[in-house]
């Protein structure tokens, strides 16, 4: 992934100078083809410029037309299983079942809201929940701790080795997450992190499902570029007044950097919420399930023939909308984290 | 402390850096003197030069890494060339001899891998294409407008900010069969899908719940849809963004040329998107070799009866059996085809590409 990450952030950089230097060639390939040569060639009166210039704008207009429609049926088939899901969720078992198609889209709301409420009392969805929220938090704030620390050491202190570990932590981001859960399944097993009985199940059970994830070195690189942006004036400045390191981190570094800051905060945080395979391979304790699994567990309904879909559509939708909430209102942040970053959740 | 030593060692390299910056011709001709440069210099050494300092600044991140990051790269590579190896026996003082039979007993005796290894490539040729292309079209299209750009731009983000399992879970709805398909009078409900397809005069597909082996297309087709929903947010993100840094002036000089749009869209949209197109491409295929979690969203735990395997799924199934050289060799494979495909696709991205 990281060169890839790299790759990127470096063409975004030089594409504009590269553009410049293409002029020459795109002149060349695009020569006039037909009624341009007539367009320049032959003696126009004003009146065919006229006619020549309607259909242009006619072509132009029919053309706006079909790029809107395009991109309203793509945008219906994109939003599409939302809408049902919501619609969905808000019918009776009976309402479903019929399979008229006027009532896909538009249920009668025969059932309010009661499928949610049903969701409450027949899971523990509300424990899940709120286990997710304490572990993406926690998880959220230590990382960040660390992120921030070893950036600015990065950025801004000289040491032995440098370039060579940041080239080491480069690296370690091409080899794919998959290979290292082996190992660490093991770990945290031999650390009795997996063991989420008895007294010690809470703690272990964070530990479990914080600790292998709290360095991100996609995150530690993205935060050092933007600390290398702060000019290194300021630093020295800083030193003159005699402000010890930390303090310029805390009072200069951390508020200049804050943008991408807040889009690590909310990467990580949607991580917590979507992530599905470590939690579900080491907690053994249902009580410590994390949102997703205790999703995917409570309608694992494989052989049952009459899953309650209204239902299980109400769960999902509770699922969502925190993440349609966090999208709305940051949406900015998580763009530009998404575009520089390539990471899904 | 050995710090002192190391902190004294390298500042007197890092002083005989600025009289080598010294000697090199100034560029500019109202840069600093020599004299300046060096105080600052001399400035400088004394305020960043706090090697131990730094270290302290790096040790959580170091100590995490070296136990999560560090050692499972390893041990990993390590239990791969372990013949039979079981970290129980390990544990008992057993050694284990050194080869590649957890290669071969996955490659050869092993149906699930080989199922693995064919589903991740048929997901990857069929879903990469596609979604690369449609997400082209759609970027486009977003470029040339201008009222309402916005709202479609974020409509068109929306896939992407979801839980894949939850999002799994309304796909396989929307399929799904709610009643035994083999006795039509007892099915409660089609599906979405399928009330559709019977309006239009077809009949119904068993989507999700199918068994042997003509199952197999009406999953792969459910799960392709998905991936490419799935994957479009992203590719259109990327995508566009390219576009809009496209330089204007290349259109207009086509518009007074009047080229035809196709023309304009070959020459000169494709090759200086180019560079994007090889990143979304990359991506796309690593995304497509680790494919898992869409699949146990919409078949759930036992990924249609082991009958969707991916090498993922594979790697993670392995695991609560103990089978870590197994998963070990298989994770390796993974790294590998990765690793791969991504340098092809790099080298051939160099040479297509416009610069």
């Amino acid at each position: 992934m990281s060169e890839l990450e790299k790759d990127v952030i470096q063409n975004e950089d030089t594409s504009n100078a590269a553009v410049e230097n293409e002029n020459v060639e795109i002149a060349q390939s695009t020569n006039p083809v037909g009624s341009t040569e007539n367009l320049v060639q032959g003696v126009m009166h004003e009146q065919d410029i006229k006619t020549v210039a309607k259909k242009q704008t006619v072509g132009k207009i029919l053309g706006q037309i079909g790029l809107y429609v395009f991109l309203t049926i793509m945008a219906f088939v994109v939003i599409f299983p939302f809408i049902w899901m919501i619609a969905t969720s808000l019918k009776s078992v009976d309402e479903y079942y019929d399979a008229s198609l006027e009532l896909v889209l538009f249920p009668s709301f025969a059932r309010d809201f009661k499928n949610y409420a049903e969701v409450f009392t027949t899971t523990d969805l509300e424990m899940y929940f709120l286990n997710t929220v304490i572990i993406g938090i926690a998880s959220t704030l230590m990382s960040l701790v660390i992120t921030i620390l070893s950036a600015f050491a990065l950025a801004r202190l000289e040491f032995k080795g440098k370039n060579i570990l940041f080239a080491g932590l480069l690296a370690t981001m091409m080899i794919p997450g998959e290979l290292f859960t082996i190992t660490n399944y093991k770990t945290v097993a031999d650390f009795g992190w997996t063991n989420q009985f008895g007294s010690m199940g809470w703690i272990n059970s964070f530990f479990n499902l914080t600790m292998p994830f709290l360095v991100s070195v996609f995150y530690i690189y993205l935060l050092k570029q933007n600390f290398m942006q702060i000019p290194e004036e300021l630093y020295l400045a800083a030193k003159v007044d005699g402000t010890t390191d930390f303090k310029y981190l805390l009072r200069v570094m951390i508020p200049l950097a804050l943008p991408t800051l807040i889009s690590i905060t909310i990467l990580k945080m949607m991580g917590a919420w979507n992530t599905y395979m470590w939690p579900k391979l080491t907690t053994t304790n249902s009580d410590y399930y994390l949102i997703t699994i205790g999703l995917r567990e409570a309608f694992s309904s494989v052989d049952n023939q009459q899953p309650d879909i209204p239902l299980q559509m109400a769960a999902v939708t509770m699922v969502s909308i925190p993440l349609f909430l966090v999208f709305l209102f940051l949406r900015k942040y998580i763009m530009k984290g998404v575009s520089r970053s390539g990471i899904k959740g | 402390m050995k710090n002192e030593n190391i902190t004294e060692d390298s500042l007197v390299e890092q002083n005989a850096e600025p009289v080598l910056e010294n000697q090199l011709p100034a560029e500019e001709s109202i840069a600093p003197t020599a004299a300046t440069k060096t105080v600052r210099r001399s400035f400088l050494d004394k305020v960043k030069f706090d090697s131990w300092k730094a270290w302290i600044y790096l040790l959580p991140a170091l100590i995490l890494l070296a136990v999560f990051t560090v050692w499972p790269i390893i041990n990993t590579i390590r239990v791969a060339f372990l013949n039979d190896y079981n970290s129980l026996g390990e544990q008992g003082g057993e050694t284990f001899q050194l080869g590649i039979g957890n290669f071969i007993t996955i490659l050869a005796s092993g149906d699930d891998f080989r199922t693995a290894l064919t589903n991740t490539l048929l997901i990857c040729v069929i879903t990469v294409p596609l979604s690369t292309i449609l997400a082209l079209l759609i970027a486009v299209a977003l470029n040339s407008i201008k009222p309402l750009q916005k709202i479609y731009q974020t409509i068109f983000f929306l896939p992407y900010v979801t839980n894949s399992i939850a999002i799994g879970m309304v796909f396989a709805a929307v399929f799904d069969v709610v009643g035994d398909f083999a006795f039509p009078d007892l099915v409660q409900s089609w599906g979405f899908v399928n009330n559709i397809l019977m309006k239009m005069g077809l009949d119904p597909v068993n989507w999700i719940d199918g068994l042997g082996d003509a199952s197999y297309w009406p999953k792969m087709f459910v799960l392709i849809v998905y991936i490419i929903w799935n994957a479009l947010p992203f590719k259109i993100l990327i995508l566009l963004g390219g576009l809009q840094s496209i330089n204007k002036q290349y259109y207009e000089a086509a518009m007074i040329d009047s080229t035809p749009r196709w023309r304009v869209f070959t020459k000169i949209t494709v090759p200086l998107l180019s560079p994007m197109l090889a990143y979304v491409l990359i991506t796309g295929f690593i995304g497509g070799f680790k494919e898992y979690s869409s699949i146990i969203g919409i078949f759930g735990d036992d990924m249609a009866g082991g009958q969707l395997y991916t090498m993922v799924g594979f790697i993670y199934d392995a695991l609560p059996d103990a089978q870590y050289g197994e998963a070990s060799a298989a994770a390796l494979i993974l790294f590998a085809i990765i690793f791969v495909v991504t340098m092809i696709n790099l080298w051939v991205s160099k040479k297509t590409t416009h610069y």
